[in-house]
């Protein structure tokens, strides 16, 4: 029965209108539940969590920088599934989530290298090195422009998200990259400090605000990912009947 | 699914493997490129050719750091537990840098010093509190500074 139910709210959910009206009502819960959490995260980053033993406070950057670069790689995958339902399916609403995850996983990539970069002259005394860590996400910045540029290139949006989704799965061959970069070669960069098995090599006490920084940056992402893809389906659909109807709707 | 979507799929597979194989080969015939740096070991085996710019990186010797009673050179030696190699280096050296601390030197070889022109550290993936460090010194542990 519930099962019936949402697979049914599922395929309507496929529909331009329907899609609309719910990313309406969710996406600006998404964004308060971002601010609190960004807003307590950061908070205890800043001036509840005790400095580093050896970094002092420059330590209190890897808040913004590793919860960015997860959700960089987070989103890479996300879109990468969007974009296989979307070749295979040819779901319009698939394309559209698929090609607006781009610009969300780009600039979240853009702050995990700015920050890193911050941090990296006081602690390794340069602002940049080509080691495997750092190229293989200057890279990742990179692909999500291609995905944008490629998208932005056809007249036609559907067949420019169908060309650029290929894109997107051959560019996922770097997300591994990335993650095992610093394990399959010598790195400037450090190892993994949380690991998903075994035991992580930082303190109880300083792991809270990385965990509210990690949500905060989820509920970013859903967020923005709603709102594009809505004025997304806005733009396609300018000219269709229900855009005219959501319009005479919202403004009486 | 319809047989359409299964040539798709069909597709999309295909390419997946076809990339996939293409980067794997890649990555592994440029395994010894892919290296930031090489350890004393490396050093001591391999007979590098002199004049050859290359990335050094080990630990720092305790007590080898020798500062220049003027200017900015300093001498220390780096090791990886199993070989040391001095390293002469004229320069500002970055906050981490200190003893038992992982470091990375760019410079050559000449007459079995290597002289760098730039030295960076490389941060380990330890992340603690002073307080607790400090425990860790009381009872002798070691916190793993440095690698």
């Amino acid at each position: 029965m519930i099962w019936k139910t949402l697979k049914i709210w599922f395929h309507k959910l496929g529909s331009a209108p329907s899609f609309y009206r719910f990313a309406r009502v969710v996406s600006p819960w998404l964004w308060f539940g971002f601010a609190v959490t960004a807003a307590y995260g950061l908070y205890l980053a800043l001036y509840v969590v005790p400095p580093d033993y050896q970094q002092g406070d420059s330590a209190r950057i890897l808040y913004i920088h590793v919860p960015a670069a997860w959700q960089a790689m987070f989103i890479y995958l996300v879109m990468t599934i969007l974009a296989i339902i979307a070749l295979i399916w040819r779901i319009r609403l698939t394309e559209i989530l698929a090609m607006s995850c781009a610009p969300i996983g780009a600039a979240l990539t853009l702050v995990c290298l700015v920050t890193g970069s911050l941090w990296g002259k006081p602690m390794w005394g340069t602002w940049w090195e080509w080691d495997a860590r750092l190229t293989s996400m200057l890279v990742l910045l990179f692909i999500y422009i291609g995905i944008m540029g490629l998208y932005a290139a056809f007249d036609d949006r559907r067949k420019g998200a169908r060309i650029a989704s290929v894109l997107i799965i051959a560019g996922a061959v770097n997300i591994p990259i990335i993650h095992f970069s610093v394990e399959w070669w010598n790195t400037l960069h450090q190892g993994a400090t949380i690991k998903l098995t075994g035991e992580s090599s930082m303190d109880p006490s300083m792991l809270p605000p990385l965990i509210w920084m990690v949500i905060s940056t989820k509920l970013f992402f859903g967020a923005a990912l709603l709102d594009r893809a809505r004025n997304e389906l806005l733009d396609q659909d300018r000219s269709k009947k229900w855009v005219a109807r959501q319009v005479l709707e919202t403004s009486s | 699914m319809t047989p359409t979507r299964k040539k798709r799929a069909l597709i999309v597979a295909a390419l997946v493997a076809g990339i996939g194989t293409a980067t794997a080969v890649a990555v592994v015939s440029m395994n010894e490129n892919m290296m930031f740096f090489i350890s004393p070991s490396d050093v001591l085996n391999e007979e590098l050719p002199p004049d050859r710019q290359f990335r050094l990186g080990g630990l720092v010797v305790d007590d080898s750091i020798k500062h220049a009673d003027e200017g900015l050179q300093v001498q220390f030696s780096v090791s990886d537990g199993g070989h040391q190699v001095p390293v002469v280096f004229n320069g500002i050296l970055p906050d981490l840098f200190r003893e038992g601390q992982g470091i990375v030197a760019h410079g050559y070889m000449r007459n079995g010093r290597f002289e760098a022109h730039e030295v960076l550290a490389k941060h380990d993936e330890n992340y603690m509190p002073p307080e607790v460090q400090k425990a860790l010194d009381k009872t002798g542990h070691n916190s793993g500074a440095g690698q």
